[in-house]
């Protein structure tokens, strides 16, 4: 039977690091556990999860999407917002409403971290907290952030927010905490365990569809077939950081 | 080969001495109470949000920074450069970059979200992170300064040791201030940075900004202990003062002419040099004209003790504002993230960024300076690094 | 000098003795114990924690172990046992000195920082413990078949 000291005492042997915490009960020997822990489950390199925003079927009026992400992480509580001043308010996900400056054409699209495969915030973090995972998706782990927040300031979209003042009672599936950095992680916990992003979800709940989830690497996906067929941009397409969110008809 | 004729003294512990390191003391407490505030409550207490992300104390910890490696311009001058004049003030120019630099890094360090994590940042690194370089550049600037500062000191010893030790700070200095303009230099997505001229400009800045930072402290520290100091000599470090002020000016033009020539930075020039409200002030007022124009006009015009001093006192209050715009304004002016779109709604979309900085941290960047000067001067307490004389007729007895 | 060592030896071993007889009152958990007992999870705890939270953050690895029992790597599942209620019965939170976390590192005075970002209480939900089945309606594999569908029309 396995069990997760085994694990850990072979993982921490296999990575060579923290030799010196690796005292286990007498009589256990190395050789005596198979791997199963390859044979789970992770964030699989051979995807990359990625959206595909259409903006012509994103309602003004409709903000579903915030809501729902509100909801699945716990931020932007009326309680939270009370202390902080606007400026100080998390924002993993954003509404914006445009018009062309050449046309007059008025459209609304939401905003959020662009999960890019050069992400700048990765590049300038000092310790790694700022990382991308094996699938694409870009997130703080706050573990090692020390809240110097170079990666707000590298970030093009503003898709970061600091956490300003003391929280509790935050969600299971998305601790969040004061002093350091967050931002939209593509509601990894939901990923893992099969299931599709809040904001998509929601989108799809009011009857616009604006938001269209997919894996990037798969030819056959819904959302690979679609960028083929359509034409799309990326935000701040000057930087070639090429985000896994991607706009059409904006 | 002449005779070493310099003698070093430890400051005297005078009346005025002991004032002094109560006044900075005092500061040095309230930036204590100050910090333990913000680390209480968060940075909710601060200016500071997610839009202006580095505010005041970063102006203080990068002015602290830049002008630490400049401090040591002196020592370099007499070790690297060979000019004998300047070597009786080598060892305190060595002593007073050290204290700079440590004064900058507490600022910085104690305005992390997680400062208690400091061990997270010293043991981690990513090394694509220009953060992470300087993590390594100043932690190596303390010690190499401080291996130099040893030597200066050592009795019998070839001096070629001496001119080794300066010529590896003096690299190790202008690689620290390279990093320390590639923070703002590197940043792809802002139009206030994003510039390969922040690098060299920041090197030229902390000429200016150390030398006139080392001329004032100099100054005081002579003056409490009545020891002399020569007019020639001021005269002399008033006109270095003078070249690099003027160099100061010539980058900033340059770094402006070039940002005004792409069409794409254009209007963040505008907010800058025109229509920013305060930031244009700043530029303009106080960094061009009274950190600039008129200092290199005193000091060349009418070249006096005097002249010396204020112009010393001007290139720090213009340094200090070209730092402030160069951080704050660089955030205030909004990311264009949609090109050839006006936003009608948004979250701070489009608009420039407000910052009010708050009391707290004022009292933390104001610590970080009291800092600096505490530290040099129990340093010339403890040390023999100021000269007892350096009146124009024993400099001209050795030369 | 040699006194002050000798002043700091006195009330290291004063203290040490104090304390011998009044180890923590460790609140009792429900459910299974740990197949690797209460000593191995007292002396290492925090390598396993720390090594499961670079699995999940880092690596995307929430089911450490799906082919046997199931073990997921959450701090949220620690109070599923481990959790302390009050004279309310309410779940006390790490605010509490009563908090089973609380307990013995006030004792042995070792700050944990755990509790700045994650909650402290039983899990608000339990959902993402265990894999969406293909009917749930906000699975992938639900939602791709609804898109399949929607293209086919």
């Amino acid at each position: 039977m396995t069990n997760r000291a085994e694990m850990t005492r072979r993982d921490i042997l296999k990575s060579g690091a923290a030799a010196s915490t690796v005292t286990l009960a007498p009589g256990v020997t190395l050789m005596a556990f198979g791997g199963t822990a390859e044979a789970s489950s992770r964030a699989d390199a051979g995807k990359r999860w990625g959206l595909l925003i259409d903006a012509s079927k994103c309602d003004a009026n409709c903000s579903d999407c915030v809501t729902a992400c509100k909801v699945e992480n716990g931020w932007g509580s009326e309680e939270e917002l009370a202390g902080l001043n606007p400026g100080q308010a998390p924002e993993w996900i954003r509404k914006v409403t445009l018009r062309d400056k050449a046309t007059g054409r008025e459209v609304s699209a939401p905003v959020m971290c662009q999960h890019c495969e050069e992400p700048p915030c990765v590049d300038v973090c000092p310790t790694g907290a700022s990382m991308k995972r094996d699938d694409g998706i870009v997130l703080v782990d706050r573990h090692i952030c020390i809240g110097c927040r170079y990666c707000m300031m590298a970030c093009p979209f503003k898709a970061r927010s600091f956490v300003h003042e003391e929280l509790t009672d935050q969600h299971v599936q998305a601790p969040r905490g004061k002093g350091t950095v967050e931002s939209c992680n593509l509601c990894a916990p939901r990923i893992d365990s099969g299931r599709i992003p809040a904001c998509v979800e929601a989108c799809e709940k009011a009857g616009h569809s604006a938001i269209l989830f997919g894996d990037l690497k798969d030819p056959d996906s819904p959302i690979s077939k679609r960028l083929r067929e359509y034409d799309s941009i990326a935000l701040r397409d000057d930087l070639e950081l090429n985000p896994g969110v991607r706009y059409t008809n904006l | 080969m002449a005779l070493e004729q310099t003698i070093y003294r430890e400051l005297k512990a005078t009346r005025g001495v002991w004032q002094l390191a109560v006044l900075l003391l005092a500061f040095l407490a309230a930036a204590g109470g100050a910090w333990f505030y913000m680390e209480h409550h968060g940075h909710v207490v601060t200016g500071m949000d997610n839009q202006i992300v580095w505010g005041l104390p970063h102006v203080f910890a990068i002015f602290l920074i830049v002008a630490a490696s400049g401090a040591l311009n002196v020592a370099s001058i007499a070790s690297v450069f060979g000019q004998k004049v300047y070597k009786p003030l080598a060892r305190f120019s060595s002593l007073l970059a050290i204290m700079l630099l440590v004064g900058g890094l507490a600022v910085v360090v104690l305005d992390l979200g997680r400062a208690d994590r400091l061990i997270v940042a010293m043991t981690t690194y990513n090394f694509t992170s220009i953060f992470a370089w300087n993590v390594l550049l100043y932690t190596g600037f303390i010690g190499v300064v401080g291996v130099y500062l040893v030597v200066q000191m050592m009795r019998r010893i070839n001096y070629k040791w001496v001119q080794a030790a300066g010529f590896i700070a003096f690299l190790w200095r202008l690689a620290l201030t390279t990093g320390t303009g590639s923070i703002f230099g590197w940043l792809v997505a802002r139009p206030g940075y994003d510039a390969a001229i922040m690098a060299p400009m920041f090197i030229i800045n902390s000429f200016a900004y150390g030398l006139a930072i080392f001329i004032l402290v100099l100054l005081v520290l002579f003056r409490l202990n009545d020891r002399p100091i020569g007019d020639g000599l001021l005269i002399r470090l008033g006109r270095l003062l003078g070249i690099f002020a003027a160099a100061v000016l010539y980058f900033a033009a340059i770094f402006h002419l070039t940002n005004l020539y792409a069409a794409e930075h254009g209007a963040f020039e505008r907010f800058i040099l025109v229509d920013g409200g305060l930031y244009p002030v700043l530029f303009w007022g106080v960094q061009v004209v009274l950190g600039g124009l008129i200092p290199i006009a005193l000091v060349f015009l009418n070249p006096s003790r005097s002249s010396t001093v204020l112009a010393s006192i001007l290139v720090v209050v213009g340094g200090f504002a070209q730092v402030y715009v160069i951080v704050i304004g660089g955030q205030a002016f909004p990311l264009n993230i949609f090109p050839g779109f006006e936003v009608l709604e948004g979250f701070h979309e489009g608009v420039i960024n407000p910052y009010t900085p708050s009391i707290w941290e004022l009292m933390l960047g104001l610590g970080g300076v009291a800092l600096a000067l505490f530290g040099t001067g129990v340093g010339a307490k403890i040390l023999r690094v100021l000269p007892t004389n350096l009146s124009d007729a024993n400099l001209a007895a050795k030369g | 000098m040699r006194l002050v060592l000798a002043f700091l030896a006195a009330i290291g071993f004063a203290g040490g003795a104090a304390a011998g007889g009044s180890y923590p009152a460790v609140p009792a958990a429900t459910g299974d114990p740990h197949p690797e007992g209460n000593d191995y999870w007292r002396l290492h705890h925090m390598d396993l924690l720390q090594h499961d939270r670079d699995k999940t953050v880092r690596e995307g690895i929430r089911n450490l172990s799906p082919d046997d029992v199931a073990i997921t790597a959450s701090i949220g599942t620690c109070f599923d046992c481990h959790a302390v209620k009050d004279e309310q019965g309410e779940y006390v939170s790490f605010d509490d000195p009563r908090h089973f976390c609380r307990v013995c590192h006030d004792y042995a005075a070792v700050t944990i920082d755990c509790f700045e970002c994650h909650r402290s209480t039983p899990a608000n939900t339990t959902a993402y413990r265990t894999m969406a089945k293909p009917e749930d309606p906000d699975s992938i594999v639900a939602y791709l078949a609804r898109l399949a569908q929607e293209t086919s029309q």
